[in-house]
């Protein structure tokens, strides 16, 4: 399945892009953050969460949407 | 104010048939408390200033620099040096004398957040660090005000309404906070200067919206606004119980239980069965007219407006376990009296009818309800 990663703030900074498409056979939003992990492993000192689809998820959730954005909290004001 | 001053100050408010005069009236009763002075505060404070809200509180301990003229555009060149909540307020006052200002110039902790919080209908989050984040998100659950968030991160926002009727709150969105550093502020990385003017008019917009009641408001949502190329994304965010459940199980005592963080909060509940009446003494806070009334030996009726002027009346010599309907005010009448330095205090657990529901043989308990 294609999926589309969009990353947000400091994490883009991390990966180089704003978004990029992987081709997963995997079924947990979970193994996409690890997946995403191991591609970028200065993630993993990050906080951040996962939506799909525009909907907050978790680890368990399995994957059915075309559209995952990770997203960190932000400090600043 | 009189009439004609309203009619034409607000004129163009008063103009849209979704406000009318009605609407303006309702915006004058409100009172929002904006925590922060910065680059989000700044026009936060100027349109709600602008707007009429009659009360607006500002908490800011820091003093304005020059660094900070580039997006903090409330202030002027010869603020430089001044306490930021002082000079907001002067210049304030001048966009708008006919409302009121308080300025707080002290940093919020969690010895004296409840006390600013509790006067205030909505809280706006325009704060630059974790530990206050934290610490207002769960202030505002605890003490059941709306908060209209909003962050910023060099050239991206993020704006949402938390704990706006049994909405989520932020820790539904971000559990814990960050690792220490993990997560840079403005004036270690930079930020583009009119980002927090376009995050807190929109945070603004949402105070106005709650106070109105108006419109489609985002709480529920987290939307991420991207300066760079315009594009925003919104979030569909639900509440998770356990998360605001954990808030309210650490009460108001605001026991740190996150070390380097703020990030807890008041009040603990206590159950009537554990408490035996000889040492304990009961404090209800509702209303005299509330029903059904309880009656006891070691009971004070001093409803919450009047707690302040009769805390002498209250004994420090026993346990003290304040009650409302529900536990709202109970929690808020807690904090007050830890404040003042009643520290074996606590919200009874289910408000009035755990005493029903405790026991119906040991109070007079009048079911009228």
């Amino acid at each position: 399945m294609l999926v589309e990663i969009k990353y947000f703030g400091m994490l883009a900074e991390i990966t180089g892009c704003s978004s990029e498409q992987l081709n997963v056979s995997i079924k947990k939003i979970g193994e996409i953050k690890e997946l995403v992990l191991d591609k970028y492993p200065d993630l993993r000192n990050k906080d951040f969460r996962m939506a799909q689809n525009h909907e907050l998820v978790s680890d368990a959730t399995m994957i059915t949407g075309q559209e995952i954005a990770i997203l960190p909290p932000f400090a600043g004001g | 104010m009189t009439r004609e001053t309203a009619m034409s100050r607000y004129s163009r408010h008063i103009s849209l048939k979704e406000v009318g005069a009605e609407g303006q009236e309702k915006i004058g009763a409100s009172k929002v408390l904006v925590i922060g002075a910065g680059g989000l505060g700044s026009p936060i404070l100027q349109y709600l200033t602008a707007a009429g809200v009659g009360t607006i509180g500002i908490v800011d301990f820091d003093v304005v620099e020059e660094s900070n003229l580039q997006r903090q555009v409330l202030f002027g060149t010869t603020s430089i040096g001044r306490n930021k909540a002082e000079v907001a307020k002067e210049i304030l006052s001048n966009l708008n004398p006919t409302i009121k200002i308080k300025s707080y110039r002290q940093k919020m902790n969690p010895e004296n957040i409840a006390n600013i919080v509790i006067p205030y209908d909505i809280i706006v989050d325009a704060t630059d660090n974790f530990a206050s984040r934290y610490l207002i998100n769960d202030a505002a659950v605890i003490l059941e005000k709306p908060l209209v968030y909003g962050a910023i991160y060099k050239f991206e926002g993020q704006v949402s309404v938390f704990n706006y009727k049994d909405g989520p709150s932020y820790r539904c969105v971000f559990p814990i906070p960050p690792k220490e550093g993990s997560v840079p502020n403005c004036s270690e990385v930079g930020v583009l200067g009119v980002l927090p003017g376009i995050i807190g008019t929109l945070q603004a917009n949402e105070v106005l919206k709650i106070i109105l009641d108006m419109g489609e408001l985002l709480s529920g949502k987290l939307y991420c606004f991207n300066a760079l190329n315009n594009q925003s994304h919104t979030i569909n965010v639900g509440r998770n119980q356990l998360e605001i459940d954990k808030v309210k199980l650490r009460g108001h005592n605001f026991e740190i239980v996150e070390p380097l963080f703020y990030c807890t909060s008041p009040v603990s509940e206590v159950s009537l069965e554990n408490n035996s009446e000889e040492y304990v003494q009961y404090i209800d806070v509702r209303e005299l007219h509330e029903q059904p009334r309880i009656h006891m030996e070691c009971l004070l009726e001093i409803p919450l407006e009047n707690l302040m002027n009769q805390i002498k009346t209250i004994s420090k010599e026993k346990r003290v376990i304040v009650f409302c309907k529900s536990g709202a005010r109970s929690k808020q009448a807690v904090a007050m009296l830890q404040e003042h330095g009643i520290t074996d205090c606590y919200s009874l657990k289910g408000g009035v009818s755990a005493f029903k529901r405790a026991s119906l043989q040991r109070y007079n308990y009048e079911n009228n309800l």
